[in-house]
C-alpha cells in the first residue's frame, strides 16, 4: 500500500516541480521576452502572413470575443461536416461508418469545446482521418482557445486603464506552437517508445493461445493520447479511453499522462504570478485550489483501498481494495488519484471505470466537476476561479468596509452581474438537464424513441440517477468523462448535452473576459492601508469558501439522492 | 441636539407606527423592489392556497392541516419581520428629522419686496410656508428665522441652539463666508435682510426627510450589486427547489409543497434581504445622529471608502486660535518692561492673539500703571501694515507684527535687527510657533511666540485613521516652518502650507488623479468648488449657501472633526452589509442539514444519519428550520440599526475577525438554534 500512495506522491511532486519552470517560460511567451522557443517564429511569421492576419493590432474585449466565437464556429461547421462524412474519406482502413447527425453534432461540439464526451467508442465510432485531422485537431485549437483567453485576462489585469488587449490570435497561435505542440511531441514519443500504437494499418488480427482469432484495433494514436493529456481533452483513442492496454501501457505512462494532464493547468497559475508580477497572488491561488484537490482526492483514496462493504459482508477479503472497474497494472489508489485529477482538471480521461468507484469517490468526482475551479481545464480553469474571486472580493471588500476592488479597481453591480450569472448558470444547466432527464423518464418511460428512456440507465436507484447526474456535470464542466453505464448515444442526449456544453463553455469564458475588459478600463486605484490584500491566506479562504459554499448550496440536495443515499445504504 | 435624542433603539411610538407599516409594505408592488423578500411573498401565498386546499377541497396529499397552517403563518411572519426592519428604521430616522424639522413651524415671516435695487420698506407678515426661493425677509432681535436663507444685508447675533444644541450665540454677517442662517434659529440682537435659498419642501432636511422615508430613496450602487448578488443567489435556490421535485419523484419520494417552500424560504438570503434597506437607512441615521445632514446614501457610502481627507487646522487639529506662550525681549531690555509693552499694545486689541498676549501678561502677575493709557490710540491690523499697536498720549509709538513686516519698518527708521532677535524667530518658527515682533519708535524690543494648542487625544485620531488606511492632509495658512511642526506633532500625513482655496482644489484634482477618494470640509464661498470636486464635501451649517450647495452633507454643528465620524459611519454601513451577508448564507449549512434529509427520510430510512442534529420528527425540523429562519431577522434589527463596530486594524486582520464571528458564527448559530426551537415545538407536531 505504501508504495501505492509513494507513487501518487511522486506524480504531484513531479508535476509542481515541473510546472514553476513552465509557468515562468510561458509568461514570457505572452509577454513577448525572448524564449527558448524563438525558432518557431518564421513559421508563425508565415502563418500570420498566409491568413492574412497582423499580430501586432491590438484588440479590446468585445473584439477578442468576436474573434474566439468565429473562430470557434468555423471549427464546429468543418468538424460536423466531416464527421458526417467520414465513412467515404480516406484514412478509413477499417472501414468504419459516417456518424448519424445527433452524433455528429454532440461529438464535433464536444470536440470543439474541449469537453471530449464521447458517445461513439474510438474503435468502431470514427477514422484515421476523422481521429487526426479532425479529433486531435479540435484538441489543439480547443485547448489553445482556453490559453488565449486566459492570456487576454491576464493582460487586463497587468495593464492600468487600458481597452487594449493584445492580439487574440497572437495569443491563440503562440499557445499551439509555443506551449502545446512541444509539450505534446515529447510526450508523444514517449508513449510511443513504452508501446503506444503509432501506425496508419488497419486492426491487427492475431490468435491467442486458445487458437481464437482476435482482432485488435490500432492507429496513429500516440500523437493524439499526447495532446488528450496536454489539452486537457480527454477523449480517447479507444473506447476504454486511458484503461486500455495500448493507449496506456504500464505504469510510467500512467504516471507520465498523470503529469501531462495537470502541467498545463498548474503552469498557468504560476505563469500568473510570474506575469502580474504577484508571485504570492500565484501561491495563495495555487493553495486554495491545493487544498480543494487534496479535500477531495483524500476521501476517495481512502475509500478506494478500503474496499467495497458489500463484498465484506460476502466474506471476501480484498486485500488489494476496492478493484471493480479498475486496472490491475494502476490499483485502487493510483486510480482513486487519477479520478479525481481527471474531474478537477477537465480532462476526462479515465483508467478506472467512474462507474464501479465507491459511492464517496463517485461523490468526490461529481463534486470535483460541481466546483470546477480547483486547477480546471486549461485556461478555462482560472477563469472559472477568477469569477469565484470576484464574489469573494466583493463579500469581503464589504466585510472591512470598503467598496470592493480587485487588483486596484472597483467591482460595481455589472460585473457582479456577469459573474452571478456565471455562477448561476452552472448549477443552473446540470440540475435542469438532469431534472428534465428525470421528469422524462418517470413521466414517458416507453416514449417511441429509438432508444426508449427506460433503458437508459444500467442501475436502478441511487446508482441510476448518479449516472443522469454525472452526465450533466461533466458536460458542463467541459469534462467529458462518463459514469458509463448510461446509454447516451441517442437523440435526446446527444442534443441536450451538446447544449449543456456548449453553455458551459462559452459563457464562462465570455463572461470574465468580459469583467476583465471592463475592469481595464476603470480608474486604477494604487494599493493603500486600507486596500483588502488578495494574496492573504485569509483572502484566499474567503474564495474557498465562496467557492465551497455555492457547490455545496446548490448541489447538496442532489448528491444526497445520489451517491451519498447510496453510500447510507451500503455502509 | 444630540441630547434631546432618545438612544434606544425601540421607542414605543416607533414600533407601534411601524407594526402598522410592516402590514401595509406588504403590498407586492412595493415588495417587488426587495427580489428576496417577494419571493417569499409568492411562497406565502402559495401556502395560503395550500391551506385553504386542505380546508376547503380536503385535499389529503399534503400532509396534516396544523402543519400547513404552521408553516403558512410563519412564513407570514417573516415577510412582517422584514418589513418591520425596514419600518422601524425609517420611524426613528424619520423621528430624528422631524425633531428638526419642528424647529421650523410655521413661524410668521416680515416679508418685504424689493424693487430693483431698492427695497421697499413696507413689511408684509406672512406666514413662512408662504415664502418662496427667492423671497426677501427681514429678522430684528427676539425673531425665530422662519426660513433657510442668506443674509444680504446687516449683521446679527444667532442662537442656533435649536438646530446644534449649542447655546453660545453666533455672529452671522453678510457678505462673508458666515452668511448662512437657518430656518427655527433665533436672531438676539440686530437686524438682518434675508433671501430665502430654499422654498418650502426644499431644503436640505426635507431631502434628507425624503431620503429617510423611501419616497426618493434609490439604491446605492454598492446596494445594488449586492441586491444582484441575493437575487442571484435567490435563483439557484429556485432551481435547486423546483428540480428536487422530479429527483423526489425519481426517488420514490413524495414531497410536499409545504416543503419545497420551507426549504426555499431557507435557503434564500431572507436575513441580509429582511435587513438590506433597514441597514442603508440606519447609515443615514447614523450620520443624521452626528448632526450631519447626507443629500444622499450614496454620500454615506463614499465616505467610507475615502483615502484622503483634506482637514483644516485651526479647529480641527489645534483649538480655535493661536496663543500666547512665552515673551523673550532683546538688545538688553528687561523682561517686565517688555512684557508691559507688549500688554500695553494690546490691551484694546481684539483679537485672539491680542487677548492671549493681555491674558499671559496679567498671569505673569505684573505690576500694572495705568496712567500711560490716557490718550492711547489704538492702531488697527490691516493687510497692508501687516501690524497693529498703539500710539501713545506722548506720541510713542508700539507696533507688534510678523517679522518681515516689522523687519522692514526697522530698517527704514535706519535701526539694526538684533542677531538674538532673529535667532528666537526662527527658533520660534521651527517650534511651530508664530513670532510676533514687538517695535518701538522704530527700535526692535523682543519677539512674543504665539503657540498653536493641539487639541487633546487628536494625535490618537489620526493613528486611527492611518490605520483604517486614510491619509490625512492639514491645511493652513501658516508658514510651511510652522505647518510641517504642527503636522508632525500632530501626526498628520501630510499638509498643504499657506494654502489658498486653488491650492486646495489643485490638491484634490492630484490625489483624484491617482485613483484615490478626497473628502474635504469647508464653509466658505471660494471653498465650494473643492468642495463640489471632492467625493464627500461637507458643508458646514454657518457657511455660505454656495458652499452648503457644492458639497453632498452639511454638518450643523459646523464641527471640523466631523469627517473623522462621518468616514467610520460608512465603513460601518458597508461592513455591516457584508457580515449579515455572509450570516445569512453560512446559515444555510445547518438549515440544509434540518431539512434535506427530513425531505427524504420516509423513503430512504438510512438518510436518519444525515439528521445530526436529531431533529424530532420531519414536520418538527423542517418547522424549527423556518421559524429560524423568521426569528434571527429581528434578533439582527439591533445589529443592522447600530450597525456593526468598526475597528481599525487593518483589512486583512478585520477580514479575519469578522469571518470568525459572522462566517463561522453563520455555521454554528442555527445548529443550535434549530435544535432549540425543536425541543420546544418539537412535541406539539
Amino acid at each position: 500500500m505504501s508504495t501505492e500512495i509513494l507513487g501518487i506522491l511522486l506524480v504531484f511532486v513531479i508535476t509542481i516541480i515541473l510546472a514553476i519552470p513552465l509557468g515562468k517560460y510561458i509568461a514570457k511567451v505572452f509577454s513577448g521576452e525572448r524564449t527558448i522557443t524563438d525558432f518557431m517564429k518564421p513559421f508563425e511569421r508565415f502563418i500570420f502572413k498566409l491568413s492574412g492576419i497582423n499580430p501586432d493590432r491590438e484588440m479590446n474585449w468585445k473584439q477578442h470575443m468576436v474573434a474566439l466565437l468565429t473562430i470557434n464556429m468555423v471549427w464546429f461547421i468543418y468538424a460536423f461536416v466531416m464527421f458526417l462524412i467520414q465513412g467515404s474519406l480516406f484514412l478509413n482502413p477499417d472501414g468504419n461508418p459516417s456518424m448519424t447527425p445527433d452524433l455528429a453534432f454532440n461529438t464535433a461540439i464536444s470536440f470543439l469545446v474541449n469537453c471530449n464526451l464521447q458517445d461513439y467508442s474510438g474503435e468502431t465510432g470514427v477514422t484515421y482521418f476523422t481521429q487526426l485531422f479532425v479529433i486531435t485537431f479540435l484538441m489543439f485549437v480547443s485547448a489553445a482557445t482556453g490559453i488565449a483567453a486566459m492570456a487576454v485576462i491576464l493582460r487586463a489585469m497587468k495593464e492600468k486603464v487600458t481597452d487594449k488587449l493584445g492580439n487574440f490570435f497572437n495569443y491563440f497561435l503562440l499557445s499551439c506552437t509555443r506551449i502545446l505542440l512541444p509539450l505534446s511531441l515529447i510526450t508523444a514519443l514517449l508513449l510511443a517508445f513504452n508501446g503506444t500504437p503509432s501506425s496508419y494499418a488497419a486492426k491487427a488480427s492475431i490468435k491467442d493461445f486458445h487458437g481464437n482469432n482476435i482482432t485488435v484495433s490500432r492507429g496513429p494514436a500516440a500523437g493524439m493520447i499526447a495532446i488528450k493529456h496536454i489539452g486537457t481533452n480527454g477523449g480517447g483513442w479507444f473506447g476504454a479511453n486511458s484503461a486500455h492496454p495500448l493507449e496506456n501501457p504500464n505504469y510510467f505512462t500512467n504516471m507520465l499522462e498523470l503529469v501531462a494532464q495537470f502541467i498545463i493547468p498548474a503552469a498557468l497559475i504560476f505563469a500568473l504570478g510570474f506575469y502580474l508580477k504577484k508571485k504570492k497572488l500565484a501561491y495563495v491561488i495555487f493553495g486554495i485550489m491545493t487544498l480543494g484537490f487534496l479535500l477531495l482526492v483524500l476521501p476517495t483514496i481512502y475509500y478506494e483501498l478500503k474496499g467495497s462493504p458489500t463484498i465484506e459482508k460476502l466474506g471476501i477479503a480484498q486485500t488489494t481494495g476496492a478493484m471493480e472497474g479498475k486496472e490491475v497494472r494502476f490499483g485502487p489508489a493510483n486510480s482513486g488519484y487519477w479520478s479525481i485529477l481527471t474531474t478537477v482538471i477537465s480532462t476526462g480521461s479515465v483508467n478506472s471505470m467512474h462507474d464501479s468507484s465507491m459511492p464517496v469517490s463517485g461523490a468526490m468526482q461529481m463534486l470535483a466537476m460541481m466546483t470546477n475551479a480547483f486547477y480546471g481545464g486549461c485556461g478555462a480553469g482560472f477563469l472559472n476561479y477568477y469569477i469565484f474571486i470576484l464574489i469573494a472580493v466583493f463579500i469581503s471588500g464589504l466585510m472591512v468596509g470598503r467598496t470592493p476592488e480587485l487588483l486596484g479597481r472597483k467591482v460595481e453591480a455589472k460585473e457582479i452581474k456577469i459573474a452571478a450569472i456565471i455562477a448561476l448558470l452552472h448549477p443552473f444547466i446540470i440540475l435542469a438537464g438532469t431534472a428534465l432527464s428525470t421528469y422524462i423518464l418517470i413521466h414517458n418511460p416507453n416514449a417511441n424513441w429509438a432508444v426508449k428512456p427506460s433503458t437508459w440507465l444500467n442501475n436502478p436507484g441511487f446508482h441510476g440517477f448518479s449516472e443522469m447526474l454525472y452526465q450533466y456535470t461533466s458536460c458542463a464542466a467541459n469534462n467529458g468523462s462518463g459514469f458509463e453505464g448510461l446509454a447516451d448515444n441517442n437523440i435526446w442526449w446527444n442534443i441536450s448535452t451538446g447544449f449543456v456544453l456548449i453553455l458551459g463553455r462559452y459563457i464562462p469564458i465570455i463572461g470574465p473576459i468580459a469583467i476583465a475588459g471592463i475592469l481595464a478600463q476603470k480608474k486604477y486605484i494604487p494599493e493603500a492601508g486600507g486596500t483588502l490584500r488578495t494574496d492573504t491566506i485569509t483572502f484566499g479562504l474567503v474564495t474557498f469558501g465562496v467557492i465551497t459554499i455555492i457547490a455545496a448550496l446548490a448541489f447538496f440536495p442532489a448528491l444526497v439522492l445520489g451517491p451519498l443515499a447510496e453510500y447510507f445504504s451500503i455502509y | 441636539m444630540k441630547r434631546n435624542i432618545n438612544n434606544s433603539l425601540f421607542q414605543r411610538a416607533h414600533v407601534v407606527s411601524a407594526l402598522g407599516k410592516s402590514f401595509t409594505k406588504l403590498d407586492p408592488r412595493v415588495m417587488v423592489k426587495n427580489p428576496v423578500m417577494f419571493t417569499v411573498e409568492i411562497g406565502t401565498f402559495v401556502m395560503f392556497l395550500v391551506v385553504m386546499g386542505i380546508i376547503f377541497m380536503h385535499d389529503t396529499s399534503q400532509g396534516k392541516l396544523g402543519y400547513n397552517i404552521s408553516i403558512f403563518v410563519t412564513l407570514f411572519i417573516t415577510l412582517l419581520f422584514a418589513n418591520f426592519a425596514e419600518a422601524i428604521a425609517e420611524a426613528r430616522g424619520k423621528a430624528h428629522a422631524d425633531s428638526l424639522r419642528k424647529t421650523r413651524k410655521d413661524t410668521p415671516a416680515k416679508k418685504v419686496f424689493p424693487i430693483g435695487e431698492l427695497y421697499v420698506d413696507e413689511v408684509h407678515v406672512v406666514s413662512s410656508s408662504e415664502l418662496r426661493k427667492g423671497d426677501v425677509f427681514i429678522c430684528e432681535a427676539g425673531d425665530i428665522i422662519p426660513m433657510d436663507g442668506t443674509i444680504i444685508r446687516g449683521l446679527a447675533s444667532i442662537d442656533e441652539s435649536a438646530i446644534t444644541g449649542e447655546s453660545a450665540p453666533v455672529i452671522r454677517e453678510s457678505g462673508g463666508d458666515k452668511s448662512s442662517v437657518t430656518g427655527g434659529t433665533k436672531v438676539l440682537s440686530d437686524k438682518i435682510m434675508v433671501e430665502v435659498s430654499a422654498g418650502p419642501g426644499e431644503s436640505f432636511l426635507d431631502k434628507m426627510i425624503n431620503l429617510v422615508e423611501g419616497a426618493s430613496r434609490q439604491k446605492t450602487p454598492n446596494e445594488i450589486a449586492l441586491t444582484i448578488l441575493l437575487a442571484s443567489f435567490t435563483i439557484v435556490f429556485i432551481i435547486v427547489c423546483v428540480t428536487l421535485i422530479p429527483f423526489a419523484t425519481f426517488a420514490k419520494t413524495t414531497i410536499t409543497i409545504a416543503s419545497v417552500i420551507s426549504l426555499f424560504v431557507c435557503l434564500i438570503p431572507t436575513t441580509i434581504g429582511g435587513l438590506l434597506s433597514a441597514i442603508g437607512i440606519a447609515g443615514m441615521d447614523r450620520a443624521l445622529r452626528a448632526n450631519v445632514i447626507t443629500k444622499s446614501g450614496k454620500a454615506v457610502e463614499t465616505a467610507g471608502d475615502i483615502d484622503t481627507l483634506l482637514l483644516d487646522k485651526t479647529g480641527t487639529i489645534t483649538i480655535g486660535n493661536r496663543k500666547a506662550t512665552a515673551f523673550y525681549p532683546a538688545n538688553g531690555i528687561p523682561v517686565e518692561e517688555f512684557i508691559r509693552k507688549a500688554m500695553l499694545s494690546s490691551l484694546a486689541d481684539e483679537t485672539p492673539e491680542g487677548k492671549s498676549i493681555v491674558e499671559l501678561a496679567r498671569n505673569m502677575k505684573l505690576e500694572w500703571y495705568p496712567e500711560e493709557m490716557e490718550g492711547m490710540q489704538f492702531i488697527k491690523f490691516t493687510a497692508e501694515t501687516r501690524s497693529s499697536g498703539v500710539d501713545l498720549a506722548n506720541g510713542t509709538k508700539i507696533r507688534k507684527g510678523a517679522f518681515d513686516a516689522m523687519k522692514r519698518k526697522v530698517e527704514q527708521t535706519g535701526h539694526q535687527i538684533p542677531i538674538e532677535l532673529e535667532d528666537f524667530v526662527y527658533k520660534i518658527s521651527a517650534n511651530g510657533g508664530t513670532p510676533l515682533v514687538l517695535e518701538e519708535n522704530g527700535e526692535a524690543l523682543g519677539v512674543i511666540e504665539l503657540q498653536d494648542i493641539i487639541k487633546n487625544g487628536i494625535a490618537e485620531r489620526f493613528q486611527r485613521l492611518r490605520k483604517m488606511g486614510v491619509k490625512t492632509v492639514m491645511v493652513t495658512g501658516d508658514n510651511p516652518l510652522t505647518a510641517k511642526y504642527i503636522s508632525e506633532k500632530a501626526g498628520v500625513d501630510d499638509f498643504i502650507a499657506e494654502a489658498t482655496p486653488e491650492d486646495k482644489m489643485k490638491y484634490i484634482i492630484k490625489e483624484q488623479q491617482s485613483g484615490k477618494l478626497v473628502a474635504m470640509m469647508g464653509d466658505g464661498t471660494n471653498d465650494a468648488p473643492a468642495l463640489a470636486q471632492a467625493d464627500v464635501g461637507v458643508a458646514m451649517n454657518s457657511g455660505t449657501q454656495a458652499a452648503k450647495e457644492a458639497g453632498n452633507m452639511v454638518d450643523l454643528d459646523n464641527d471640523p472633526t466631523k469627517l473623522i465620524e462621518i468616514v467610520e459611519i460608512g465603513k460601518q454601513l458597508l461592513i455591516t452589509r457584508g457580515t449579515l451577508t455572509t450570516f445569512s448564507i453560512a446559515n444555510d449549512v445547518a438549515k440544509y442539514f434540518a431539512i434535506v434529509p427530513a425531505l427524504f427520510i420516509a423513503a430512504i430510512p438510512s438518510l436518519q444519519r444525515l439528521n445530526i442534529m436529531n431533529l424530532h420528527s420531519p414536520e418538527s425540523a423542517i418547522l424549527s428550520a423556518v421559524i429560524f429562519n423568521a426569528i434571527i431577522i429581528p434578533m439582527l434589527i439591533p445589529l443592522a440599526l447600530r450597525g456593526v463596530e468598526y475597528k481599525p486594524i487593518g483589512a486583512t486582520l478585520l477580514l479575519r475577525r469578522n469571518l470568525l464571528i459572522y462566517g463561522i458564527g453563520g455555521v454554528i448559530v442555527p445548529f443550535i438554534g434549530i435544535k432549540i426551537i425543536d425541543l420546544l415545538v418539537g412535541n406539539y407536531i
